[in-house]
């Protein structure tokens, strides 16, 4: 059966499979042959063979680890998930077989429920509801944080700024699921806030914060505050006080400033921050599971259940690979609106 | 012990450029010997070929008559000081003067000790446990060279090593350096843009610009004999008279300039006709009508006292002016500003050379 | 101006609100830490104990948790630091063209989101370990494909810190140390990596330090056994006791502590500096011209 792996004979369950594992080798040889071609045409005198550079030894060594961690933890994975989440759903016995083809039927689950044949509803409005709010809590992290990170990189002192900089850091030394426990534990129907509201007589019962989904609002905009802030604050660190000054002095009011002064330059670091955020948030799975309401419906809790529930791996897979493709969508989208380039988003 | 250093044709380009064009060179095992030459001229390039961290893209590097092809810096028995001395900051001092042996395998003590000796030959004892950062820009220099000796290098390269010392150290360490050569007897082949260091310290030099060897010779060849016109104006002050050769003999030249014909020495064979350019020193002018050997008249630009001589610029024919050194207590009248000049010089310390790129301003 | 005073109160309060958001949470569940209900309770404060801390010493599951979450910490640094390290080197010396390629691919791993990442570990090794029995009985296990995993990831945040400081790497010292004889492999252990330490140790701690904290790829790849994480996690969702709350004081106690050793560190680190920084101008200062040629000492 191993050799079936990976000596393709013509059959599609196989080749598929062995395909994929093929592929990177290939693009790794057309690299190589590129560069060996370069080099033979164009003498480079400070031109120093891999080899001569590190030893044979240290030469080996550090390919293997490089080789280890692009293809067999980062690529190959990659790929092998993405090529399971074309095959049907099989016992074990049965994969490899002739009953494993290529098949796009995971991907049609997500609309077409395979179960009753109607509209997939419950998944798809998960998809876009799990989309939708990462996307306004995207935003609203955005709004909070931005007047913080223009404090701190240009209105405060140095002290102050490294206190507040301890301060940002401390709450993210403790766990996520920690911290989204002690949301609950503000949020729940005896928690501190509902005392609080119930003892100062604003309201009679208490106010389920969890079951309305308050409670993941917050939870997922509280996990990735810091996520926000960083970017944010390095792009505003970096632009020139003078800038700022002289806008003033030429009688600019403050909101018209960060309209035109500030927020324009510190668009890549925006764009880095919400493009984090995004994807944080829509793959996060603590503050939904466990701040969510019963009938709250997280895509990325979805596909967790086919993994833990369901043992459908290769619909998990398809919902995987179709959570990533909107995720990368959504930061082409956000890149393309901010006219900024890739390169420059990520840090 | 030490080597000779041969360039055969050497030739290292760059894509496009071409830094070193074509060097052909013998240099004797044992002498100083300079690369004199303006920023860009190609000198570092060739002692970094010569070191091995770069491959002639044609032409051969020998040193003691074997060819260094394929022989990589670790290997060739050359030791560089780099310009800005590259120390290891992590290592103590008597740890990077021992650096070499250590790679050698030599055991700890015998390293020590032969750190120890060479911190005394360079004036600090006992100083061998500090950090380089604790040192001064003078010390961190003369552990560099320690740090080159130490391994026993039969060439040992130097990329402009005093650049970076203030003036009164610089002349200093001019002798010490030379002393140091004379003693050790290493070959020492060493680059830089100052002719005075040049001058003083080596025992050929040879001058370049834009990657071509343009003379080599001792200083005193260099300095009175120069073979092209960049030689003669990048070494020592010099006035160019630009012209065409009315007359030519076999030592002799007239060449007719802007202020009238002028009288050299003719060494190249300039022939009637030939575009030239006639160079004075400024300290062969004399001041008044001279009563052999050709005379210049013009007014005075400005008058610069400097101690122990003068400077008088006089008018030229373009945008340079004619320089004149009169020494503090020659026998003349030094004119004022303003005033009309009368110079005059001996033919024979005119020299008449081929047109040719000059060094710039 | 009145208007820029306004705004500045304005911010201040801002700040205020915010740093209450941020901390709020935190402090509210540490005081029910220490608080006797057994439900987690902030008012009213009922009675001062310390018994959800030997609560939660006393749980078994979270203990087997800790020294597996250990463990996996230790694998991942061993394998991501030096993988990092070698990464970086790569970069640094591959061929042009390919560059932007290989740096898509390293830093890929961040951007994803950890489901995915467990979710392919998972999917991956499986089959590629049970390309033998041999291999699926020793290698198929939680704590192995959670190293494996978490590394993806890992592994990238000490690309990023390692290659930061490789590129304030002068490589002058690196000719140096060839020219006065040193192999390759030398130089790299007595000049490159004394220079990289600092960064070599930021990255160990940060690898030990994500991988310890991680939820979303571990609880993939972990199978059936479980971390410190994983067992939090289950108990949140069952049930909340104080014991919990105790855990997270625990942390921040230890997060305070670090935190402050790092400062006096840091503090030590930069007055040496700056005492050698004072030696080197009094040095400088003091400058004679020395008679470097002693015709008594023997040299070369």
């Amino acid at each position: 059966m191993a050799l079936v792996l990976f000596f393709p004979k013509g059959r599609w369950h196989v080749s598929s499979r062995a395909f994929v594992i093929l592929l990177p080798f290939l693009v790794i040889a057309a690299f190589w042959v590129m560069a060996r071609y370069e080099a033979r045409t164009v003498h480079d005198p400070t031109h120093k063979s891999y080899w001569e550079r590190n030893g044979m030894v240290l030469g080996i060594l550090f390919i293997v680890l490089v080789a280890l961690w692009t293809l067999f933890l980062v690529t190959l994975p990659y790929l092998y998930m993405v090529v399971e989440s074309f095959h049907p759903r099989l016992p074990p016995m049965k994969r490899f077989g002739p009953e494993d083809y290529l098949t796009l039927e995971q991907y049609k689950s997500l609309f077409v429920s395979p179960v009753d044949k109607e509209w997939n509803t419950t998944h798809l409005y998960a998809f876009f509801y799990t989309i939708v709010v990462s996307s306004a809590v995207t935003f609203l992290n955005l709004c909070i944080c931005y007047p913080l990170a223009y404090f701190m990189a240009q209105a405060g002192s140095v002290q102050q700024v490294r206190l507040l900089m301890l301060g940002l850091i401390v709450p993210y030394w403790v766990n996520e699921i920690l911290r989204a426990f002690s949301i609950r534990l503000l949020l729940a129907a005896k928690g501190l806030i509902n005392q609080g509201l119930m003892g100062a007589g604003l309201t009679d019962a208490p106010i389920d914060f969890l079951g309305n989904n308050t409670g993941m609002w917050v939870g997922l905009s509280y996990a990735n505050l810091l996520i926000m802030m960083f970017p944010l604050y390095n792009a505003i660190e970096s632009l020139d006080k003078n800038q700022i000054e002289a806008a003033r002095d030429l009688g600019a009011p403050w909101w018209k400033i960060h309209r035109d002064v500030v927020i324009p330059y510190a668009k890549p670091g925006i764009a880095s921050g919400c493009t984090m955020v995004f994807m944080l948030a829509a793959g996060s799975l603590a503050a939904p599971l466990f701040l969510g309401g019963p009938n709250t419906l997280w895509f990325t809790a979805i596909v967790y259940d086919f993994f833990f529930q369901a043992f459908n791996w290769p619909r998990g897979s398809a919902y995987a690979f179709l959570l990533l493709a909107a995720c990368i969508t959504f930061v082409m989208i956000m890149l393309r609106l901010f006219k900024v380039k890739l390169g420059e988003a990520i840090r | 012990m030490s080597a000779g250093v041969d360039l055969d044709g050497v030739t290292v380009r760059f894509g496009n450029f071409t830094a070193v064009n074509n060097a052909n060179l013998a240099i004797k095992g044992g002498e100083f010997f300079s690369f004199l030459g303006p920023s860009g001229c190609g000198k570092t390039t060739i002692l970094r070929t010569v070191s091995g961290f770069l491959d002639p893209s044609a032409g051969k590097v020998r040193i003691a008559g074997q060819d260094m092809a394929g022989i990589g810096p670790n290997k060739r028995p050359t030791a560089l000081i780099f310009q800005n001395l590259a120390l290891f900051p992590l290592m103590t001092v008597a740890e990077n003067i021992a650096y070499g042996l250590r790679v050698r395998g030599i055991d700890r003590v015998t390293r020590r000790k032969k750190a120890e000796e060479l911190l005394d030959l360079i004036a600090l004892p006992g100083q061998g446990d500090k950090l380089v950062s604790e040192l001064s820009g003078g010390q961190k220099q003369r552990v560099a060279i320690a740090r080159a000796l130490a391994v026993e290098p039969q060439v040992l390269l130097l990329d402009e090593p005093l650049s970076a010392l203030d003036l009164k150290l610089r002349q200093h360490m001019r002798n010490e350096l030379r002393l140091i050569q004379q003693r050790v007897g290493i070959t020492f082949i060493y680059i830089t843009h100052d002719q005075g260091e040049a001058l003083t310290m080596s025992d050929r030099i040879a001058v370049m610009s834009d990657g071509v060897i343009e003379q080599v010779a001792d200083g005193k060849t260099v300095y009175d004999k120069p073979e092209t016109a960049f030689v003669a104006s990048f070494v020592g002050e010099n006035n160019p008279f630009p012209g065409r050769v009315s007359k030519a003999s076999a030592d002799e030249a007239v060449v007719d300039t802007a202020f009238g014909k002028l009288k050299g020495r003719n060494p190249s064979g300039l022939k009637t006709g030939d575009k030239a350019i006639l160079f004075v020193r400024p300290e062969s002018f004399k001041l008044g009508k001279g009563a052999e050997g050709t005379t210049l008249e013009s007014p005075v630009k400005n008058v610069a006292f400097e101690g122990n001589m003068t400077h008088v610029f006089l008018k030229g024919a373009g945008k340079k002016d004619i320089t004149l050194t009169v020494g503090r207590h020659g026998s003349s009248k030094v004119p004022d500003q303003g005033e009309k000049a009368t110079v005059h010089y001996t033919d024979g310390l005119g020299l008449v050379l081929p047109e040719g790129k000059m060094a710039r301003e | 101006m009145s208007s820029g005073f306004a705004l500045r109160v304005m911010l201040g309060f801002y700040v205020c609100l915010f740093f209450m958001y941020l901390f709020g949470p935190l402090v509210v569940m540490g005081i029910t830490a220490f608080n006797t209900p057994s439900y987690p309770q902030t008012i009213p404060f009922e009675g001062f104990t310390l018994d959800w801390f030997v609560k939660l010493y006393n749980h078994r599951q979270m203990r087997e948790g800790l020294w597996n979450s250990i463990i996996i910490g230790i694998g991942v640094v061993a394998l991501s630091v030096p993988i990092g390290l070698a990464a970086s080197i790569i970069m640094n010396q591959i061929y042009h063209r390919a560059r932007g390629l290989f740096y898509l691919v390293t830093v890929s791993p961040l951007l994803t989101p950890g489901v995915i990442i467990g979710i392919s570990t998972v999917i991956f090794w499986k089959d590629a370990f049970g390309l033998t029995d041999f291999t699926k009985a020793v290698f198929y296990k939680g704590i192995i494909l959670s190293i494996l995993g978490q590394s993806s990831f890992v592994a990238a945040y000490c690309l990023l810190i390692i290659m930061a400081r490789l590129t304030r790497f002068d490589r002058a010292q690196e000719e140096a140390a060839l020219d006065l004889g040193a192999t390759y492999p030398q130089v790299f252990l007595h000049v490159l990596l004394p220079f990289l330490r600092p960064a070599l140790l930021s990255a160990a701690v940060i690898a030990f330090l994500s991988s310890f904290e991680n939820y979303n790829t571990t609880t993939f790849a972990i199978l059936a056994d479980k971390t410190l994480v994983t067992v939090l996690a289950g108990e949140v969702r069952q049930g909340t006791t104080p014991a919990l709350s105790a855990l997270a004081v625990i942390i921040i106690g230890l997060s305070l502590l670090g935190a402050v050793v790092y400062e006096v560190l840091k503090r030590r680190e930069e007055r040496i500096a700056s005492e050698m920084k004072e030696r080197a101008r009094l040095a400088e200062r003091g400058e004679t011209a020395p008679e470097l040629f002693r015709p008594a000492a023997a040299t070369a």
